[in-house]
Formats: C-alpha cells, structure tokens, sequence
C-alpha cells in the first residue's frame, strides 16, 4: 500500500489537471473569441465568422486557456502578435481613451449648453414693468371701488 | 451675449473637431495596420516541407531569413511576386540567406500545382493550424518578414514584394555584422 501511495499521487495529479483542462467550457472559448477580431474578416469578431482562419483562432484560443491561461493572457497573447487592432473594443488608455470619452463629452456639453440655453430663453420674455398709473386713473379706481362696495 | 449670438459661435466650433477627426480619419488607410513585431524575436516555427523535408526558425540561426506567407488563391498578388522570391533566393543563397514560404489557409493539391508552376526551389511548408500565421499576425496574404541574423523582424511587407524591395531589404540585413 505504501508502494501505491506515489502512484495513487499521481493518479490524483493526473486527475487534477484533465479536470483543469475539462473546466474550458465553450463559454469561456466563446467569450475570449467575441472580444477579438476575426483577422481575415471585415468588422467580425473570431465567434462570429465561419471562417477558417476563426476557427483556427478559436482553436488557438482554447488549447491556450486549456494550457492554464487566464483570458486576459490569451488576449494579450495576441495583440501582442496583432497590435491593439485585433480588440474590437479599444483599449481604455492613451489615444484610444478618445472613443471612449468624446462621446460622453460631447453628451455632457450638449446638454450644458442646451440648459444654458433654455434658461436664457425662458428669462428673456419677462413681463414688461406696467406703466406707473396716472393720477387720475389711480381716482377713477378708487371712485368705481367704492361705488361697487356700496 | 445674447442666447442667438451664442448659437451663431457654437455650431461652426462644434464643427471644427469633428471635420478634424474626419480629415484624420480618411487620411488613413484602415488595412494599413503597423506590425507590432517590427524589433521583436521572431516567433520559432517547426514545419514539414511539402517535399518532406523539416523547415525550423532554430536552425537557421545567425542567417538571413524571408519568410513569406502565400496562397495559390491569392491572385494575383500572390502570382506576382513569386518569381521574385524565387529570383532573390537564386541570388542570395551563396551568401547565406534563407528563403522560407508558409503556404496560408490553403489546399495541398493547388498548393503543389502554385509551387510547380514557379518551380520554387527554396522550403514551403503549409501551416495547417494556422498557429504559425498567427504568431506572425499575418492577416492576409502575401506577407513577406525580413529575419535579421539575430533572429528579429525587421521589416514586414503587406502586399507583393519586389526584386527592389528583396535587394533592398536583404542587403541591409546582410550588410550587418552578426
């Protein structure tokens, strides 16, 4: 039995990293594969395409994460071979933050503006001072006032 | 300022960035995407040659390598520059140089007739896998690497190559000390 126990190790090791290999499930193939860009396509992601060349991609993606990758290295891995062009999201730094952040800018100005705006609209038209009363409409009042009172 | 003179500024200058980043946009060529490799250790490969013969980056150690990637259905471009490879390996074999072609997403049989047709005499291999295409970030074919004698990528082309381009690439790395 003592004889066995390295053996029964090793079984269990062996075990081990077939299960490691086995928790690569499609998802994880599936999700790697959306973020990067099939490279012989026009604007599809490597889940997208039918092609060859994603297949091959999806292939390379799964025996890496089945080798022990996370998926941010498998990404890594390739746009170190492809640049940051092969991420069909870019980057959120350097140049590539711009796409990120002009839009929301752009968003946020336009609605400053539109505020801006819409207060100086809605204060210009304020209602005209009325003309001071003249003496003797201020008596005919008074006069008509205390006629209905009566 | 009033509320209309405002306006009058606002909408030329909101203009400005945005015909700014068209004119950038359109200047650029989206298919001209700058290799990350340049400068770096070029990925070792291990491929069987059609002829049967092994075809390794480690072998060639301390040479000059082109490595080119093409298709027998990459017309013309591939066709085009083909008897330049050919020429340029004739050339520059005595001096050490290593022509290598890695046949890309292709078939064996057109693969063999394309080889045939040119009567390329330097190693092609297919890359079945595709694993050697994506350690180079090939895209497209044909793409052609310049390997110095230090084993990094010093040049990619994209698109045929060129006796001038060949002649002018090849001398350069040759005319470094190894």
């Amino acid at each position: 039995m003592r004889r066995l126990l390295p053996l029964f190790g090793l079984l269990v090791l062996a075990v081990g990293s077939a299960a490691a290999a086995a928790q690569v499930t499609e998802d994880t193939v599936h999700d790697v594969a959306a973020q990067l860009r099939c490279v012989v396509c026009q604007s599809l992601s490597v889940a997208d395409s039918p092609s060859e060349t994603a297949h091959q991609m999806k292939a390379i993606i799964r025996e890496r994460l089945a080798g022990g990758e996370s998926p941010e290295q498998v990404k890594a891995y390739f746009v170190e071979k492809y640049g940051p062009w092969i991420l069909l999201s870019p980057p959120r730094r350097g140049f590539d933050l711009l796409v990120w952040v002009v839009p929301f800018a752009g968003l946020g100005a336009g609605l400053v503006l539109v505020l801006v705006l819409v207060r100086r609209w809605s204060r210009r038209p304020a209602v005209p001072d009325a003309a001071p009363l003249s003496a003797d409409m201020r008596a005919r009042i008074q006069r008509e006032m205390a006629e209905r009172e009566s | 300022m009033s509320a209309s003179r405002l306006l009058r500024w606002t909408i030329p200058l909101a203009a400005v960035p945005l015909l700014a980043l068209l004119a950038y946009g359109f200047r650029t060529d989206p298919r001209d995407i700058p290799s990350p490799l340049v400068g770096k250790p070029a990925s070792a490969f291990s491929l069987t040659a059609f002829d049967g013969q092994p075809v390794s980056l480690d072998a060639l150690k301390g040479r000059v390598v082109v490595v080119n990637f093409w298709s027998s259905w990459c017309y013309p471009a591939c066709y085009e520059e083909a008897p330049s490879l050919e020429r340029a390996w004739k050339a520059y074999r005595d001096r050490g140089v290593m022509v290598v072609g890695v046949n890309f997403q292709d078939q064996e049989e057109p693969a063999r007739r394309f080889l045939t047709q040119f009567g390329h005499t330097f190693p092609n291999a297919p890359d079945p896998s595709g694993r050697v295409s994506v350690d180079y970030g090939v895209y497209g074919v044909p793409e052609t690497y310049f390997i110095d004698r230090k084993g990094r990528v010093r040049f990619k082309q994209v698109g045929p190559v060129t006796d001038q381009l060949l002649e002018q690439q090849i001398e350069t790395l040759l005319a470094e000390a190894a």
